[in-house]
């Protein structure tokens, strides 16, 4: 394993809260408040990240180099100039993928015992 | 109000989010219409902020725990000294909390003991009498400040049939007594009243410690006969482990049982008496009607309780005033050597603070905000207290054993262990001491951090700091001064006690105990025999000079005091004429050692139907016949009239310490049957020209030739007896001395520390001084100057602190003056030395400074 994927395996698997807040900044460039929003419509109100919860894993993706804070700002009547915005990061894109690879590998463990519906 | 939610989380992550989250909550609250929804939007940012704010400060603890344990990687040598250092503190400080805990503090382990008194019988002069049977019953029957009241009495039995005999130390309680302390037996039942019956078949309820030693803790042996003194008992409770009543030897208890003759006399006083007062009255109420009581209780009987008053005293108070001093300056020099060790740390941490300068102003320049350093430095010295707590805490429970002999062993309670009370005060002290020796330091750092990075390479040795850092050297020096000072005048109390002459001669003699017990030995021919059998046997011994049995020998057995009456000259008890009277055989004075002055000792002639005879000491004659030959003269003492036939040297029965009472020697053979059966002679003295512990075996032998089921106990040599009465001040003086010499070593490695820094930092003006034609001497003189303001202004304050310390102990100084020429000289001295010593290297270095590269590096 190259070192880059080990530091990959390092943060697997993924807080729950971490991952979505990844899918949610994964298109658009995005500030606290939307993301929560972005989260709770994805998954149809089932999660409502709390601003505590979003801050503290926003500070910790910072530090793991999963987002970044950016400087560009998006067209001015979307702006609120107070705001900060987060992107992901190439970094990112692969521990999300690494994830997606992890959940689908499961699942398909779980159908293969039954638990999950579709083919085995 | 959100506002103030967000106080739960670290400042840092408020100072980033904050304004945001804020934001986020307006807009919801916008959002929210009614009461009820207002209300749950409320609930949930209050769980939210607790849950997330604690999560945050724990990220924020592991991130900074992680960067602390990388620098004290890079610094293990730093480390160490910091640990060490802080582990000498807080395991001292715990060690001597531990013991003061039990001394002083901790509730006795039973029901309600805050309400629990002792009592005693008062007469004039003597205001802690046993009570005696009548007199308490009486008491018993009308006091109604007491829930309940219960005697006890010490007893001391042999016990034979379960492998070798031996005596074992006991009570006899009251059958109310053990549900009074609240305490069950482990195993097995309590006494009950029908077990007081006088003729009721023997029971018996046994320490756990003896039940596992000789019963093999077998289930088995409750139900089992076993002989105490020769009577059959029924062994029917096992009590748990931890209960020592009423001493900490204790580990046979019975019923106690009262013989018609015991309650028709009322000057027969050998009760112990406890009682818990009802809820609601004062120990001043108590005492008030006990008072009452007495008074009624002394008119009713004039002849046995003229003047007949009450003590009464809270249980737990029942520690000597010395116990008391003792312990409570061991936690005084403890708090001293943690107080050195945290301003030590101190220092150490200032100065590496002031090396990390750049380090931390770097991280300052790049956003961290000085609270975000604070805590990270704080963590850092956390840790650090962490591990020298850890290492402390075992340290003092290694240590713990050598401090047990300060505990009193009439103090009921178990040995002292580290238990959850003291660990949680040794934890406290760490945390105390980690933020004391951390936070002056960070706060100092992050202060100066932003100017660090502006002022370049020249880190300013700025006169507030330097100051700061004096000031902690000199109260290190002050209090290890103190420390010095204190340790020094225990030391020479401790000399004085040793040379003072204890009246025999210690030296080459073994002592040894066989109780005889009753109802066996309750004729005197019956011990005459034995006496005889054992002492030709020991005699015959290779090495033995001379062997004798007593009473009582002295320093083991203080009291066993007697009023005296001299015919013509109406003694009184209240005027203090008391002697202690001792029973023994020819052979007791040269045995121990004791000079007869005048006439004869006891010999085998004074038997029964001989003219009583006593040998007194030479106090004796000089408190009644002063200057005058008392050879021929004859006193009362207990009821019988005795004629005095020699004179002995004065002997210190009390202790080195205390003042004795005369004493009075009474031959062996002319004891009544049945009569004072408790002052039988039972100690014997053996004075040999070999090894005295060479000849244990050889008499247990001879013993058991004579008796096979008499026991044998407290096998030592006179010279463990004496050293026995100084032992606690033996070990105080020794903890003492160690924390002083800790304290000392502390203080010149501050003083090295500071000057070595400051000369570190001076290298280039000294360099410039030298450069300008400034000597070596001159340069000597500035460092040394710095050294020695430093050592007087320490000296000054400690001498002060440490006189201030002696008058506070002066109880335990045996009459050495607190102001002890001697031993405050000694420790100034010690000071200076100290002073130079941690002056040298710092001073050498200045002084090789080589001006060329001093100058060029400017």
């Amino acid at each position: 394993m190259s070192s880059r994927e080990i530091e990959i395996a390092d943060l697997l698997p993924l807080p729950e809260a971490t991952f979505h807040i990844l899918m949610a900044v994964a298109e658009d460039d995005r500030h606290g408040y939307a993301i929560i929003q972005e989260v709770a419509t994805r998954t149809d109100g089932m999660l409502k990240l709390s601003p505590g919860t979003l801050y503290r894993s926003i500070q910790r993706m910072l530090e793991q180099g999963l987002i970044q804070e950016t400087a560009e700002r998006p067209a001015p009547e979307l702006d609120d100039e107070r705001r900060r915005y987060y992107r992901i990061t190439s970094f990112g894109r692969a521990v999300a993928r690494a994830e997606a690879r992890r959940l689908a590998q499961l699942v398909k463990l779980a159908r293969e015992s039954g638990f999950a519906p579709g083919r085995a | 109000m959100y506002r103030l939610l967000l106080r739960l989380y670290p400042s840092s992550f408020r100072a980033e989010y904050g304004e945001e989250m804020c934001r986020d909550f307006a807009r919801k609250r916008q959002q929210a219409s009614g009461f009820f929804a207002l209300a749950v939007l409320w609930m949930v940012a209050i769980g939210d902020a607790i849950r997330n704010g604690l999560a945050a400060h724990y990220d924020l603890l592991r991130q900074d725990v992680r960067y602390a344990s990388r620098t004290i990687c890079r610094a293990p040598g730093f480390a160490a000294t910091v640990v060490l250092v802080a582990a000498l503190g807080i395991g001292a400080t715990t060690a001597v909390f531990t013991v003061a805990d039990y001394v002083l503090v901790r509730p006795l382990p039973y029901l309600h003991s805050e309400r629990l008194v002792r009592m005693w019988e008062a007469r004039p002069g003597y205001s802690q009498m046993e009570l005696s049977p009548p007199n308490y019953l009486d008491w018993k029957a009308t006091a109604t400040s007491f829930e309940v009241m219960a005697a006890y009495a010490p007893w001391s039995t042999s016990m034979v049939g379960q492998g070798e005999p031996i005596q074992v130390e006991g009570a006899n309680l009251a059958a109310d007594l053990l549900p009074m302390l609240g305490i069950a037996p482990a195993m097995g039942r309590w006494f009950t009243i029908d077990d007081e019956r006088s003729g009721a078949p023997g029971v018996v309820i046994l320490g756990y410690g003896l039940w596992e030693s000789r019963f093999g803790g077998r289930i088995g042996a409750i139900g089992e006969k076993i002989l105490l003194d020769g009577d059959p008992h029924t062994i029917i409770g096992i009590m748990p482990p931890e209960f020592s009543f009423p001493q900490r030897r204790a580990q046979v208890w019975r019923p106690l049982r009262f013989a018609p003759a015991d309650l028709a006399n009322r000057s027969n006083s050998y009760l112990s008496v406890i009682a818990r007062r009802k809820p609601g009255v004062s120990l001043e109420q108590a005492r008030q009607e006990m008072r009452l009581i007495s008074a009624r209780l002394a008119t009713q009987y004039p002849k046995e309780n003229s003047a007949l008053s009450a003590t009464v005293a809270n249980l737990r108070d029942q520690v000597s005033l010395q116990s008391r001093t003792l312990v409570m300056a061991l936690l005084a020099a403890s708090a001293c050597v943690l107080l050195i060790a945290c301003t030590n740390l101190a220092n150490l941490l200032l100065a590496r603070a002031l090396s990390r300068q750049k380090e931390l102003a770097v991280r300052a320049s790049l956003g961290a905000g000085r609270e975000r350093l604070v805590r990270q430095l704080l963590t850092e010295s956390l840790l650090l207290a962490g591990l020298g707590g850890e290492l402390g805490i075992a340290g003092a429970n290694v240590a713990l054993p050598l401090l047990v002999i300060l505990v009193p062993t009439s103090l009921p309670m178990a040995n002292p262990s580290i238990d959850g009370r003291v660990l949680l005060f040794a934890v406290a002290i760490t945390v105390a001491t980690g933020l004391a020796f951390g936070v002056l330091p960070s706060l100092r750092a992050c202060r100066d951090g932003a100017s660090g990075l502006r002022e370049g390479s020249r880190l300013g040795v700025g006169g507030r700091k330097e100051r700061l850092r004096s000031a902690l050297v000199v109260a290190e020096v002050s209090l290890s001064v103190a420390l010095l000072i204190t340790s020094g005048l225990l030391i020479r109390a401790l000399w004085r006690l040793n040379a003072i002459d204890p009246g025999f001669q210690q030296a080459g003699v073994l002592t040894l105990r066989t109780a005889l017990p009753t109802p066996k030995y309750e004729k005197v021919v019956q011990r005459e025999a034995f006496y005889q059998r054992v002492l030709s046997g020991v005699r015959a011994l290779p090495g033995v000079q001379s062997a004798g049995f007593t009473s009582f020998l002295p320093i083991v057995m203080r009291g066993g005091v007697w009023a005296v009456d001299i015919a013509g000259q109406n003694q009184q008890r209240s005027e203090n004429h008391t002697a202690s009277m001792r029973f023994i055989t020819p052979g007791y004075f040269p045995a121990m050692g004791i000079p007869l002055k005048l006439g004869r000792g006891v010999e085998e002639s004074d038997g029964a139907t001989a003219l009583p005879v006593a040998v007194v000491s030479e106090s004796f004659v000089q408190r009644y016949w002063p200057g005058q030959n008392a050879i021929g003269r004859s006193f009362q003492i207990a009821s019988g009239t005795r004629t005095i036939v020699g004179v002995a040297g004065n002997v210190r029965v009390r202790g080195l310490e205390a003042r004795s009472e005369p004493q009075v020697y009474l031959s062996y053979r002319q004891m009544r049957d049945g009569n004072l059966v408790w002052y039988a002679p039972k100690d014997l003295a053996v004075r040999t020209t070999v090894n005295p512990t060479s000849l244990t075996a050889a008499i247990r032998a001879i013993i058991h030739d004579a008796d096979p089921q008499q026991p044998i106990s407290d096998v030592q040599t006179l010279t463990e007896i004496v050293e026995s009465n100084t032992a606690s001040r033996r070990v105080q003086a020794r903890v003492l001395g160690a924390f002083a010499a800790i304290a000392f070593l502390l203080a010149a490695v501050g003083i090295h520390g500071l000057l070595s820094f400051s000369v570190s930092q001076r290298t280039q003006e000294i360099g410039v001084r030298m450069a300008l034609g400034a000597k070596s001497g001159q340069i000597l003189s500035l460092i040394l100057g710095e050294s020695s303001r430093l050592a007087i202004a320490g000296v000054v304050l400690g001498a002060g602190l440490g006189y201030g310390a002696g008058r506070a102990m002066q109880s335990l100084l045996a009459g050495l003056d607190p102001g002890d020429a001697a031993t405050f000289a000694m420790a100034m001295a010690l000071a200076v030395m100290m002073t130079l010593a941690g002056s040298l290297i710092p001073t050498v270095r200045a002084v090789r400074v080589d001006p060329a590269v001093a100058v060029r590096a400017e």
